[in-house]
């Protein structure tokens, strides 16, 4: 991964023929012929669609409505989806669940590649004691397995965080709490990757010409450097968010992650497999958008990595 | 070779000590075991000073942890809170083979408990790993020799699938599959929870009877991220020029791919399964809960939820440990079986 920066790009002879390109519409032209990208990118616009529009069809109250009169009812005319085991309409909640399980992931990816970033660059780029220790905490990080790991961090901040009102809606603290807790376990892959990158550019030839125009550190590392190891970071954060994504559904699914009312797809599903037998429309949706959103992310992601990378021809 | 694995091994020391400091430190200021010591009672302040004292939570997290880590029984430690460290200490500590005793189960030393339950998640984890190798070998080499075909594009498909899929939602849906549908439809159908059936006891057929779904829904993710990974490998040595001389020099189809591509293809593959330890036994906190099977993942999240921190530590070490030493021995294998590594 980290050698494709330093290549070269070897196009073909047909592509010295065509006009050139700007990289946006070479990065678009790749990734358009990427048929299941594409429908991947369409999908998840209709994943978004589905938990923002649909919203206006809803209140958030709705969903939270509890009547135990009407628990566990197969779906029907105005339950389209079912209710739960407390009688919440199970649509209202997917709708609403979707909007803070996407906004969950992209909130932990955020974290991922700002702490990613920052100690990959700082370690790659200063190398000695810091990248030692750096390095030593990052692996000491990746040796410790995620599940369990986020369990404990989640169970042990669980109650430190109010509620929070934002935008007239309450949010449970858990969900700062799980993002955060996502986002500080992930991160060591990426501050890998950028270091990686960061290693081969700082000995290229910009690099000591900016240096020797006088440019601070923070310059070299912020602007020029690391545009040049935005492609794997953009490849590399897209398929975060799936993982974001799913992570957050372990730790809700375990039931020490976002608490109700706060619904996400995650917790929809904690304890649905008591009612496995008898309403399997309580886990059969959360857990399809869950499938259907990450499949969406992955295929983008497998997309953006083709289309951006250096080395592909130009066909 | 030996000066390279010593040295491995070395370097593996001080990332254990590291990741034992880091999650010493988190579970300590995680929760409060003795608030939940008394059961359904709520404990009385005296009793609530004098277990502090006995549990040592009293104590600076320093010397906490040079108690779990090496124990206390060379000094003497302050039992009465009169201030005086009269009584000898009993701890051993890790290094021991003393992770303490558990709070949940009063005066059970940590360590039987996961001893225990260890067995039950091997028994499922090692035929759950030669099914993902086996199959993804397989699925892997086919695509890569049928590049393009309809199977191959079906499993490509079908890969990105799995691989998407948490594994909570496999089990569910194979569950409700094999379990609730086929019974539903009058065909042979599988258990869903637990090790045995009661009323026919722990047989070797009830448990691998049993163990059917549970492994099928941790082999889907693996098999799915590494048939794909083999597929590449796989092409990849296909177009190298080794085998293109292999193939003119007159050997069979069937010698070429075994005795040169495969051969070649198969090294990285030693680095998948060094990574599907952690995933794996990280992957059975879910797998275990769901499918009630009685091992380290259940005991994980019974454990932790009742704040029984000598357990759950000793989990998190063992797990880590684990993970520490599969890396250690996927280096040295990759190191013995590719040349062009120098162990230096």
């Amino acid at each position: 991964m980290e050698t494709t920066i330093t290549e070269t790009p070897q196009y073909g002879l047909e592509a010295l023929e065509a006009p050139p390109l700007s990289l946006r519409q070479l990065v678009w032209l790749r990734f358009r012929r990427h048929k299941m990208a594409l429908a991947g990118a369409v999908m998840l616009i209709l994943l978004i669609l589905y938990a923002t529009v649909g919203a206006l069809f809803f209140t958030e109250a709705y969903g939270n409505i509890t009547d135990t009169s009407i628990r566990l009812q197969a779906p029907s005319a105005e339950h389209p989806f079912g209710t739960d085991v407390v009688g919440r309409d199970l649509l209202a909640r997917t709708i609403y669940g979707g909007q803070i399980s996407l906004m969950i992931g992209l909130t932990a990816v955020l974290i991922v590649i700002i702490v990613g970033v920052l100690v990959g660059a700082i370690s790659g780029y200063y190398g000695g004691w810091i990248d030692g220790v750096l390095m030593r905490f990052a692996e000491a990080m990746f040796n410790i397995p995620t599940i369990p790991l986020l369990l404990v961090l989640s169970k042990m901040l669980s109650d430190k965080v109010p509620t929070i009102e934002l935008l007239g809606r309450e949010f449970s603290g858990s969900v700062v709490v799980i993002t955060a807790v996502i986002g500080l376990t992930s991160w060591m892959g990426l501050a890998r990757l950028v270091r990686a990158n960061f290693l081969s550019l700082k000995e290229q030839e910009f690099v000591t010409a900016a240096r020797s125009i006088g440019a601070s550190n923070f310059s070299i590392i912020f602007a020029h450097i690391l545009p040049n190891t935005v492609a794997p970071i953009i490849v590399s954060a897209t398929l975060g968010v799936a993982n974001a994504i799913i992570s957050e559904a372990y730790v809700s699914f375990l039931g020490v992650g976002v608490m109700p009312p706060t619904a996400t797809w995650g917790n929809m599903l904690n304890g649905a497999y008591k009612y496995l037998e008898t309403a399997p429309w309580t886990w059969i949706f959360p857990g399809s958008l869950i499938v259907l959103t990450v499949l969406s992310i992955n295929f983008v992601g497998d997309g953006l990595r083709d289309a951006l990378d250096p080395r592909a021809l130009v066909e | 070779m030996t000066r390279y694995i010593i040295r491995r091994i070395l370097q593996a020391i001080p990332l254990l000590f590291i990741i034992s400091v880091m999650i010493f430190m988190l579970l300590r200021s995680s929760g409060d075991p003795i608030a939940v010591m008394g059961g359904r009672r709520t404990t009385r302040a005296e009793d609530r000073e004098r277990l502090t004292r006995l549990l040592g939570l009293d104590q600076p997290m320093h010397i906490q942890y040079i108690t779990w880590l090496i124990g206390n029984d060379w000094r003497l430690v302050d039992v009465d809170g009169d201030g005086i460290p009269e009584t000898p200490g009993v701890r051993k500590g890790a290094l021991r083979g003393d992770f303490g005793d558990s709070l949940m189960k009063r005066g059970v030393p940590a360590l039987d408990i996961i001893v225990e339950r260890l067995p039950n998640t091997i028994v499922l984890m090692i035929p759950a790993e030669i099914i993902i190798l086996a199959v993804s070998l397989a699925i892997g080499i086919y695509s890569a020799l049928k590049q393009y075909s309809l199977v191959d594009q079906l499993v490509t498909a079908g890969s990105f699938f799995g691989y998407s899929m948490p594994i909570f939602f496999i089990a569910l849906a194979s569950m409700y599959i094999f379990a609730v549908n086929f019974r539903k439809w009058g065909l042979p159908y599988l258990p869903t929870v637990g090790m045995f059936d009661p009323k026919v006891g722990k047989t070797a057929s009830q448990v691998a009877l049993h163990m059917v779904l549970p492994i099928f829904s941790m082999s889907v993710i693996s098999i799915s991220g590494y048939s794909r990974y083999i597929r590449s490998e796989m092409l990849e040595v296909i177009s190298q020029d080794y085998i293109r001389t292999a193939y003119a020099k007159g050997l069979s189809e069937r010698m070429v791919l075994v005795g040169h591509a495969l051969k070649n293809a198969a090294l990285p593959f030693v680095t998948l399964v060094g990574i599907d330890v952690p995933l794996l036994l990280g992957g059975a906190v879910v797998t275990e809960t769901i499918f009630a099977w009685p091992g380290m993942g259940r005991l994980f999240i019974d454990h932790l939820g009742r704040n029984d921190t000598p357990v759950v530590m000793g989990i998190l070490m063992m797990i880590s440990i684990a993970v520490v030493f599969s890396q250690l021995l996927v280096d040295i294998v990759y190191a013995w079986l590719d040349p062009r590594i120098r162990y230096t």
